[in-house]
């Protein structure tokens, strides 16, 4: 079903001003928790209430802050990445454009639990909007004293900076965002060590997405049982699902997690485009397996979509229909995963390239006999042999791909034309 | 000096919101690139010079981020997305009444200097598709009439000579 959480006062256009923030409870919960709560109370909270990240990989929130060494003398960082750029995704930039301050209150409140008094926004570059929405929230807050010096006369400090990266994808991974963030090249570091050890600057770090740290505020109003008892038994509280490609009425949708996606679709999505019959689903962005037909009613949720053998990955399903040639798909997806490679391990750095060169000539009705099995040799050599989950996130849904519709691929090699092929004509 | 005595006040007041001034670089090359349309080693040299770190560092970061050009570009950047939620909604259709709308392919620039036109990944803009981005700002649900209307008043607006609002 849907229910609206996060979405609660999103079409609400002046909840982006901070009097009407507070006037619908905001920054009730970050007082509450300065002034009556121990950092790890706070952490305690955040583990019963079981939020898991919604960036993509799902890590449960409260442990993630709970790695956070107690006795290090060294300041912690919290960071918040809004650097969203998984193809299908459009979530992080709905909430910072119209519900800046529930970030902002998440921030706050996370990096109080992990005893951070510096805490950073890195935006994608190209949301210059959003990163403007942001800046502007801060503002007022410091205005107000609710950031600063002695808030809430607590005595703790916490200042809030904006930081605009420069359109690289990498950088959602969140080493490469930590190196972006110091003003190197946004590449991966190999872990361990974790940033929880040695992040931002060498200090122990905690990075969480816009969406889980929104959603902070309410979990410290509401309790965290009152969280926990929305969702499935593991995936617990709402999630935004972005929802692109061939549907009636695209859009970001809150969702109870476990819900179908049948619902999404249809009762929400208003079904297929010019009713055209669904040929594939990107479940979880780009990156993710796709999904058939027959399985339109898994529940959306970590484990469910991880049963149908796909990931809930950042929320983005992408609807794709049966006029959609699935070797144009790939190719598009590939191209974009070379581009993004940030070039240090040779397995995907070397290995997108040459994917993109195989799939680009099959697509071109260049393909020759035993293209396939060299794809699939690529991708072995490039899955779970690099530092960063990019080449995994490149590998996936092409091994995906190749699984369910290799006669498509197969078909392309021998009649050298596409199976199926529509010029998709914008309106 | 490239860099007008407001950008330079910029950069400097963003470089003491950070613990070590190295993290300035990007921002730095956000507010030279806002200035300029485009980046270059004498942009490098300048902000290498503010921040006091050296050359090689701000050149380095600047040639890994590709948002930002380094060659000079048109008065307005159109960059339309061609990822895969676009595409599904005819996004190269897009491009091509782009290009033929301004009479340049892919990745040229207009004679006049007024349009470049590229094409760009995923701009987080998935649900709105197609969409394209011109300078800072998100064009979205994008139709024939729209694009047309769109260009005209970018045009109409070059030709009143207002700043170079990247």
């Amino acid at each position: 079903m849907e229910k609206k959480i996060l979405f609660k006062y999103i079409d609400d256009p002046l909840q982006v001003n901070i009097d009407t923030y507070m006037s619908h409870g905001g920054y009730k919960a970050w007082e509450k928790v300065l002034k009556s709560m121990k950092p790890a109370e706070v952490i305690d909270e955040m583990k019963k209430s079981g939020l898991r990240g919604r960036g993509g990989a799902g890590f449960p929130a409260g442990m993630k802050w709970s790695f956070i060494p107690k006795d290090s003398p060294k300041p912690r960082y919290l960071v918040c990445n809004a650097d969203e750029s998984e193809p299908g995704t459009c979530k992080d930039r709905v909430l910072m454009e119209h519900d800046p301050h529930a970030v902002v209150e998440g921030m706050a409140i996370a990096a109080y639990a992990i005893g951070s008094h510096q805490a950073f926004c890195y935006v994608r570059g190209e949301f210059a909007y959003p990163a403007a929405m942001m800046e502007k929230a801060i503002d007022e807050a410091y205005s107000k004293g609710i950031l600063g010096k002695n808030i809430f006369k607590s005595g703790y400090d916490l200042e809030m900076v904006v930081h605009t990266g420069g359109g690289a994808y990498i950088c959602g991974e969140e080493t490469a965002l930590l190196n972006s963030l110091e003003g190197e090249r946004g590449m991966s570091r190999i872990r361990p060590p974790f940033p929880a050890i040695e992040g931002l600057y060498g200090c122990p770090t905690v990075v969480n997405n816009v969406e889980t740290l929104a959603v902070v505020p309410q979990v410290i109003n509401m309790g965290a049982e009152w969280y926990a008892a929305i969702g499935t038994e593991k995936s617990k509280g709402t999630k935004i699902f972005s929802l692109s490609g061939h549907i009636k009425r695209p859009g970001n949708y809150e969702l109870e997690l476990g819900t179908k996606l049948s619902y999404l679709m249809n009762d929400l999505g208003g079904g297929m485009l010019d009713g055209h019959k669904l040929k594939a689903i990107i479940p979880g962005g780009s990156s993710t397996p796709f999904l058939l037909p027959n399985q339109i009613d898994t529940p959306l949720d970590y484990e469910s979509l991880a049963a149908a053998g796909s990931m809930l990955g950042s929320g983005a399903v992408i609807v794709i229909d049966e006029r959609t040639c699935m070797v144009w798909v790939i190719e598009r997806l590939i191209h974009f995963y070379k581009h993004e490679s940030c070039g240090k391990c040779t397995p995907c750095r070397e290995g997108t390239g040459w994917l993109e060169q195989l799939i680009g000539r099959i697509e071109a009705g260049e393909g020759q006999q035993g293209d396939l099995e060299k794809i699939d040799s690529i991708c072995d050599n490039i899955l779970g042999r690099t530092i960063c989950p990019l080449g995994d996130a490149a590998v996936m849904p092409i091994q995906s791909a190749l699984k369910l519709f290799r006669d498509e691929f197969q078909y392309h090699i021998d009649n050298k034309k596409c199976l199926v092929k529509t010029e998709f004509e914008f309106k | 000096m490239i860099l007008k005595e407001k950008a330079v006040a910029e950069i400097k007041s963003r470089m003491v919101r950070y613990p070590h001034r190295k993290s300035a670089i990007l921002p730095a090359l956000t507010v030279a690139y806002r200035q300029e349309g485009h980046l270059s080693p004498a942009l490098y040299r300048e902000i290498a010079k503010i921040i006091e770190v050296p050359y090689i560092e701000v050149a380095e970061a600047a040639s890994f981020y590709t948002m930002f050009p380094k060659e000079p570009v048109g008065k307005y950047l159109i960059q339309v997305c061609h990822n895969i939620s676009c595409a599904l909604l005819g996004a190269d259709s897009l491009i091509h009444y782009l290009e033929e709308k301004l009479g340049i392919t892919k990745g040229e620039t207009t004679p006049d200097d007024i349009f470049t036109l590229i094409s760009v990944e995923c701009l987080g803009s998935c649900a709105t598709a197609p969409m394209m981005q011109i300078n800072d700002k998100f064009y979205e649900n994008l139709t024939r009439e729209k694009v047309d209307r769109i260009l005209e008043e970018l045009r109409e607006q070059a030709r009143n000579g207002k700043e170079n609002t990247v």
